[in-house]
């Protein structure tokens, strides 16, 4: 009896310590480690971190979430985040992670080397280590590409039940966005966005079923980035999708450009090991087969020594909008606004 | 924590000094342990609700003038249509099982409870893939009619209400079948006796006598239509659950998630409200006690294959063409696989989901019990009220309980930190997602183990007494084998919930902790179908462990 009832007694002690010893663990590991934060999908990188611990015997520890979820969850989290390096796919959230003061400043000779100026934070507190262009995608049997031209043109009724968007709700669209509005400003960027709407775009929210639909028919144009192409293309060499550059004309812009990139966060209890990994992405981890950053996920480079993925190779070259990588962040929650405006489907 | 061993052991008298092996103690005069345990289930519920008292009318005004509007509308329309299919769907299969003999109908009596096993967002990416544009479906319906023939466009509110209502018909099912069965034995042969053909006694009888049950099924149909927040995504048709979700996780805006959940809260309330309307005081019985099975009635000719097509038909759609498309993409996903990729983490999430299962499936049950047998020591008013409210957490969505519990939680981490420099002692770690788990899930484990309690009657462990049995002997001889398969159950029953549920462990979970569920989800939201499939598969393969069990029980339901 007296047995039993300690037995009940210790019970939600022995519960307690095992939910306390769980988060716990993620944290005090024997070997050497970096645990991550990042938006980034699976299988785009699983195989360059396999590479990256076989060169330097440090484990990789994700944990995965929207863009958006990770930087609030390092927001909240503070200085008690057990993250080392903050991984996102988008300029934006970048930039103001480190203005929050979440990141930590990184000086080092390779990082200089490696990555060029316009592809890191002034203040070295980011790195890009890889670009992605956000463009026009057509069905050629469709569409001629010499009707298009630029992303302000999907706006002309001409267009009208014939483009395949990607919701509000979608960091890409909320950057592509904000770039608009940075561009053109805010008035003009809602005219446009207006446009868009006003076509009754279908809204697929994965940028893959975007290129199927339209594959398919459902769709004559869409936006999307350019890798989600690319990987099609090397399951299928005759997908039937094509690629346009958009905002390519003479007084034109250029393509709209967004990075995923990397920074260590203020807290990291791991920060050597962050440094090595970021120093890794950047040269070793540039490579353009699936053991690198870039390559597994066919995009751009940044390191001007790396070379391309055949794949995105044959896109051929085209112009980049300049706009700064580090100005994204402040448009963000503008564009979430103009798009809520607008009607944009989510 | 002696309340339950003194009643495991010496229940005599409620509420009167109970003698236990030692010699007499009186109990104490408030029923403690109900109170806290209830304290602690209705406090992020209550919290929630106050938010209402102080609503941030900007905030409101905002949401009105934007997004708010369609999200109601939708909700209220995915209830309507989930409801009104489920309850034909569900209702009109158990009584074709229940009434009539054709073939397959025995085999389909069981099977039809098979989607269970299947949580909604995994069908909903399943359906998508197949039924959308781009989809095999449509893509061979344009070879057979031409480039311009019209389909349905699945990406709306019509696919959602589609794909729930076929998961979640057999809530419906379930529940319509045995009240049928019960009914059937004697009532509806007494109707036909005095001439009342079989159509008309459906209605006239069958239906308004099962009224109590279908309400109840319909109920726990919508009330998981409610909870969902992925399913209705992948369907463009943005819900109030959506928007918590959303607002929370996209728009990285707690303070609006919250209000937006407090509002839901309020639509799943007015649920249960209706429900227990529909319910009402009515429990209809028959004489002469059931047991007896129905004569089912021989279907002949088309009429046989008619109701054979039927069933198939359902079977087909909500059970084997979507395991048949989970195993064909893990067949390929495994076949055509690139090294280092989904068996580097698989283990991992398999961990996380059984451990957090485990845990929160102990740490519910464990409270349950609690709960009950306080309830069988207090038989008072005050304390069933109490167990009311403690098992309430069923009815809200997962989004609304995370929204709570953060509420909760948040101003003890924020105190603790400033006490001792703990960090995020509470909502850091796994504490705040299992107290959601206990607060969604209290009352599935409640009602298993309540109804297994009732069946150690005090006679027995008086006569157990009496024979010169210990108090020991009769806990470890008579009490525990008649409880043990209730709890069992329950255990079962939670742990395949929470490998189930996708919102509050979105919203709440950890570092690191990401499970089996959370990945499928973000693999088949990025439309990773293949590589979505197998984690899918992991959990509506755990899912049909208690599906299973229930197929063997359910006979004698």
């Amino acid at each position: 009896m007296t047995v039993l009832r300690w037995k009940f007694r210790l019970l939600p002690f022995a519960l307690l310590t095992l939910l306390m010893a769980l988060p716990v663990g993620a944290q005090n590991a024997g070997p050497q480690v970096v645990n991550i934060y990042s938006a980034r999908h699976y299988g785009a990188m699983e195989a360059a971190f396999t590479a990256f611990t076989e060169a330097t015997g440090i484990e990789v520890r994700l944990s995965q979430g929207s863009a958006q979820s990770i930087l609030e969850r390092l927001r909240a989290e503070g200085d008690q985040t057990i993250a080392d390096v903050y991984f996102t796919i988008d300029a934006g959230g970048l930039s103001l992670a480190a203005e929050e003061g979440l990141l930590q400043p990184i000086e080092s000779e390779i990082l200089d080397a490696a990555i060029p100026a316009d592809m890191r934070d002034p203040e070295n507190r980011w790195f890009a280590v890889s670009q992605r262009i956000r463009t026009i995608v057509y069905n050629p049997n469709a569409v001629d590409p010499t009707e298009l031209s630029t992303y302000e043109q999907l706006a002309d009724p001409m267009w009208n039940g014939r483009l395949c968007l990607r919701p509000a709700t979608h960091i890409y669209t909320i950057s592509l966005v904000g770039s608009l509005i940075a561009d053109l400003g805010e008035e003009s960027a809602e005219n446009v966005v207006a446009g868009w709407v006003a076509n009754n775009p279908h809204y697929i929210d994965s940028d893959t079923r975007i290129l199927e639909t339209i594959a398919a028919g459902g769709c004559d144009v869409g936006l999307t980035n350019h890798y989600y192409l690319a990987s099609e293309l090397d399951q299928d060499p005759g997908f039937p999708v094509k690629l346009f550059w958009a905002n390519q004309g003479e007084d034109e812009r250029g393509a709209f450009r967004n990075v995923s990139g990397v920074g260590v966060t203020a807290a990291a209890l791991n920060r050597e090991n962050a440094v090595r990994l970021i120093e890794w992405m950047a040269t070793d981890g540039q490579a353009a087969d699936v053991t690198g950053i870039p390559g597994g996920n066919y995009e751009y480079p940044v390191n001007p020594d790396a070379e391309l993925n055949p794949i995105i190779e044959a896109f051929g070259d085209f112009k980049i909008d300049p706009l700064p990588l580090s100005h994204y962040g402040q448009y963000q929650e503008q564009a979430v606004a103009l798009l809520e405006r607008t009607g944009y489907g989510f | 924590m002696s309340i339950v061993t003194r009643s495991l052991t010496t229940i005599t008298k409620p509420v009167a000094p109970a003698i236990t092996g030692r010699g007499i103690r009186v109990s104490w005069r408030i029923p403690l342990l109900p109170v806290l345990i209830a304290g602690l289930i209705s406090l992020p519920i209550l919290l929630l609700a106050a938010e209402l008292l102080t609503p941030k009318l900007d905030l409101w005004a905002q949401l009105w003038s934007t997004v708010l509007p369609r999200m109601l509308g939708n909700t209220l329309l995915l209830m309507a249509g989930v409801g009104a299919g489920t309850l034909i769907i569900g209702t009109g299969l158990a009584w074709l099982v229940t009434m009539y003999q054709f073939p397959g109908c025995a085999f389909f009596d069981r099977a039809l409870l098979l989607p269970l096993a299947m949580p909604a967002f995994i069908m909903g990416f399943i359906f998508m893939s197949l039924f959308d544009y781009a989809g095999p479906v449509q893509t061979a319906w344009r070879a057979l009619f031409g480039r311009s023939a019209p389909f349905p466009d699945i990406h709306s509110g019509g696919g959602a209400i589609i794909v729930m209502t076929l998961v979640l018909y057999p809530y419906v099912y379930m529940l319509a079948r045995s009240a049928f069965r019960e009914q059937a034995g004697v009532t509806l042969e007494a109707a036909r006796a005095l001439g009342c053909g079989r159509k008309r006694a459906f209605w006239r009888i069958a239906i308004p006598m099962a009224r109590p049950s279908l309400a109840a099924g319909a109920a726990l149909a919508l009330m998981e239509a409610m909870t969902d927040f992925a399913t209705v995504r992948f369907f463009s048709f943005p819900t109030i659950s959506e928007g918590v979700v959303r607002l929370w996780e996209g728009r990285m805006d707690r303070v609006a998630a919250t209000e937006l959940a407090s509002l839901l809260m309020i639509v799943a309330l007015a649920l249960l409200v209706v429900e227990r309307q529909l319910r009402g005081r009515a429990r209809y019985h028959q004489q002469g006690g059931s047991g007896r099975r129905p004569v089912r009635a021989a279907l002949k000719g088309q009429s046989k294959w008619g109701a054979f097509a039927v069933c198939a038909l359902v079977l087909f759609a909500a059970f084997v063409l979507p395991i048949g498309q989970l195993v064909l993409w893990a067949v390929h996903e495994i076949n055509g696989h690139v090294p280092g990729t989904w068996e580097t983490v698989y283990g991992q999430y398999v961990g996380n989901s059984f451990a957090l299962a485990g845990i929160a499936a102990v740490l519910t049950v464990g409270l349950a019990l609690l709960l009950a047998h306080s309830a069988r020591i207090w038989k008072s008013r005050f304390v069933h009220g109490l167990t009311r409210i403690g098992t309430m957490g069923y009815a809200l969505p997962g989004s609304v309980i995370a929204a709570g519990v953060l509420l909760t939680i948040a101003p003890v981490d924020h105190t603790l930190h400033e006490w001792l420099g703990t960090g995020l002692l509470l909502t850091g770690s796994v504490v705040g997602l299992m107290y959601a788990y206990v607060v969604r899930f209290l009352a599935v484990a409640h009602k298993s183990v309540e109804s297994s309690l009732d069946k150690v009657k005090p006679s027995m462990d008086e006569a157990a007494r009496t024979l010169g049995a210990r108090p020991w002997d009769v806990l470890r001889r008579i009490q525990a084998p008649l409880v043990a398969n209730g709890v069992l159950a329950a255990l079962i029953l939670v742990f395949v919930d929470v490998m189930k549920e996708l919102p509050a462990t979105l919203l709440l979970r950890p570092f690191g902790l990401d499970t089996l569920g959370v990945w499928a989800y973000m693999l088949a939201a990025e439309s990773f179908w293949q590589a979505a499939s197998i984690p899918a598969l992991t959990i509506v393969a755990v899912g049909l462990i208690p599906v299973i069990l229930l197929m063997r029980t359910g006979d004698r339901a």
